[in-house]
């Protein structure tokens, strides 16, 4: 069976649900969602399991680069399956954590979706200026998606997310201006292979880089992301660390991958790149260990994860084939990992607050004394993010330090190693306040079994990716990679 | 210099402009201005750039027109938050630029 009908539904599902839960009535909203959530999930497992090579669909016919044309390939059906399980996972979650707030229950879902939308967009683009649309929708989307509690604290996270947001597509845009200014192409087809190794192009590709990263937060410039993913609503925290700051990155890789100049080195970049990412994982880490707030302690955590994905850049551009192909699989592993591991640390430390009516990581105090669902699923998801066996963030780091074995970068070994510890530090500081005595006349309350249930599939997934990864690494490896090994 | 050019150095010294505003004032409402000078730069870049020397060229003026009803929706989307915040807190900065 051919996938290319598939792809038009990737984005029309979304679209019609988005605008159909503006148009019902509110309590209609949830239901809606949750039967929508079913033809992606199934579109989404069907496209990952049936492609064969490149998936190429062109709207109503026209071939790029007249048209603009969708591209399936292995790391956009997997980002594909990964936004399906997270984002219908964080809607079972919404469903009921959401009940109590009732204008941020009507207006969640028409954002999830449209949220939803805009990812798959990004996923399929295969085009420069689709790329840059369909990230402002996502833009727009997660900002209302932060603002959505209606606090003044929220309100303020929200303006910075945007301001960040607005000030790194613009960035997005010049670079944008300046390859169409010299080549009169826009199209990934078009422009591979063809960029000369000239100031233009270079000044082109560092707006383009400085943009994306703006928007994924690579430190130093991460400053908007723990207001917007630690105050958000717990589903939208998920959301937004497991899936939206990966939409940046996701692009960034695609131009390092497709569009940089045939001749002429980027190592500079890539180590510029590379300790950036290093600063986010030692900085990151530690303000999160800092943190008293518990959901401020996990964003933190996504600011130092965020930094293990940048680790690839001087990885795969080592020179040798083995190498290259061992960081690919490594990114690629750790990017899903860290979606599923987060995603479910955020939805264990919503229960917890629920649970124990305090947002700090001291109040969780005493909580031993009763049922500890969403602990233990704090931990599962916090040995993911820790990177201990047998989980998949184990997997991804072991892969990153044989590709950095191979080519003998061991700067790169040292970051990953105090990462480790580093995160074990803060997980564990978690854990500590867990288990002293609270006061004794506290009271807790018992998070529904939908909660418990959806923050515990995750941080299992977490795992269970880790002791299964050669199929999703079979699946999402680039032809490019496929010679390595 | 060609008159494609000239546009193309006009929408550069905008973004710089643009940015300039952007980082120095921490009103809001001047940020969000800044945002729009520089948006208005980059699509005058986008265009002159691509019709420097090859004649008129319809894409970018298709692109620049998508943009555009972009910046307008992110503005509306900055307008509401701005707004409500100015209702709640009675600031104008953020509160780290206050």
């Amino acid at each position: 069976m051919s996938t290319e009908a598939l792809v038009p539904w990737l984005l029309v599902v979304p679209l019609t649900a988005a605008i159909l839960t503006l148009l019902v009535p509110e309590r209609m909203r949830a239901p809606v969602s949750w039967i929508a959530c079913v033809p992606m999930l199934a579109g989404a497992v069907l496209i990952t399991v049936l492609r064969t090579g490149a998936t190429i669909y062109s709207f109503s016919g026209w071939e790029a680069p007249l048209g603009i044309s969708f591209t399936v390939d292995g790391l956009a059906g997997g980002m594909i399956l990964l936004t399906a399980i997270v984002s219908a996972v964080c809607a079972v979650h919404a469903r009921t954590s959401l009940r109590d707030e009732a204008s941020a229950n009507a207006w969640f879902w028409p954002l999830l979706w449209f949220m939803w939308t805009a990812l798959n967009g990004v996923w399929m683009s295969a085009d420069l200026f689709n790329l840059y649309v369909c990230l402002e929708l996502l833009g727009l989307a997660a900002v209302g998606l932060v603002a959505l509690r209606g606090t003044p604290e929220a309100l303020s996270a929200a303006l910075r997310y945007l301001l960040a947001a607005l000030l790194g597509s613009l960035f997005y845009l010049l670079g944008l201006a300046l390859i169409y200014g010299s080549y009169g192409a826009l199209a990934f087809t078009t422009l591979s292979g063809v960029l000369e190794a000239v100031p233009t192009v270079y000044v082109a590709l560092a707006l383009m880089a400085a943009g994306l990263a703006l928007k994924t937060a690579l430190f130093p410039l991460h400053s908007w992301l723990p207001s917007a993913h630690g105050g958000a609503l717990t589903p939208v925290s998920a959301l937004l660390s497991a899936l939206v700051v990966k939409a940046s990155l996701y692009v960034l890789i695609r131009i390092w991958l497709h569009l940089t100049p045939a001749s002429g080195s980027l190592a500079g970049a890539a180590t510029v790149l590379g300790l950036l990412g290093a600063g986010a994982v030692l900085w990151g880490s530690w303000m999160a260990w800092r943190q008293e707030k518990l959901k401020y302690l996990v964003a933190y955590s996504t600011v130092a994860q965020i930094g293990y994905l940048f680790l690839f850049f001087p990885l795969v551009t080592s020179g040798e084939a083995r190498a290259s192909g061992l960081a690919y699989d490594g990114f690629v592993l750790m990017l899903i990992s860290h979606a599923l591991a987060k995603s479910a640390m955020f939805l264990s430390a919503g229960n917890l607050i629920f649970a124990v009516g305090g947002e700090k990581v001291s109040d969780l105090a005493g909580i031993n004394r009763i049922r500890q669902t969403s602990m233990v699923s704090f931990g599962i998801a916090g040995v993911g993010i820790m990177g201990l066996p047998p989980s998949g963030g184990f997997t991804a780091k072991w892969l990153y330090l044989q590709s950095a074995l191979i080519t003998g970068q061991w700067v790169w070994i040292a970051v990953l190693l105090a990462g480790s510890v580093l995160s074990a530090m803060y997980i564990f500081r978690v854990f500590h306040h867990a288990y002293l005595d609270g006061p004794p006349q506290a009271t807790f309350r018992t998070p529904s079994i939908w909660l418990e249930s959806s923050a515990m599939f995750l941080a299992l997934s977490s795992v269970l990716i880790g002791l299964s990864a050669w199929a999703p690494l079979e699946w999402m490896r680039l032809p490019i990679f496929k010679g390595s090994h | 210099m060609s008159n494609a050019l000239l546009f193309a150095w006009t929408g550069a010294a905008l973004c710089g402009l643009g940015l300039f505003g952007f980082i120095v004032h921490k009103h809001l409402m001047r940020r969000l201005l800044a945002f729009n000078i520089m948006g208005s730069g980059c699509f005058l870049m986008l265009v002159g750039l691509a019709q420097d020397g090859r004649g008129p060229d319809p894409i970018p003026q298709a692109l620049v027109l998508t943009g555009i009803v972009v910046a307008v929706a992110s503005t509306a989307l900055a307008l509401v938050i701005f707004r409500r915040w100015f209702r709640l807190s009675g600031k104008v900065r953020l509160p780290e630029d206050a």
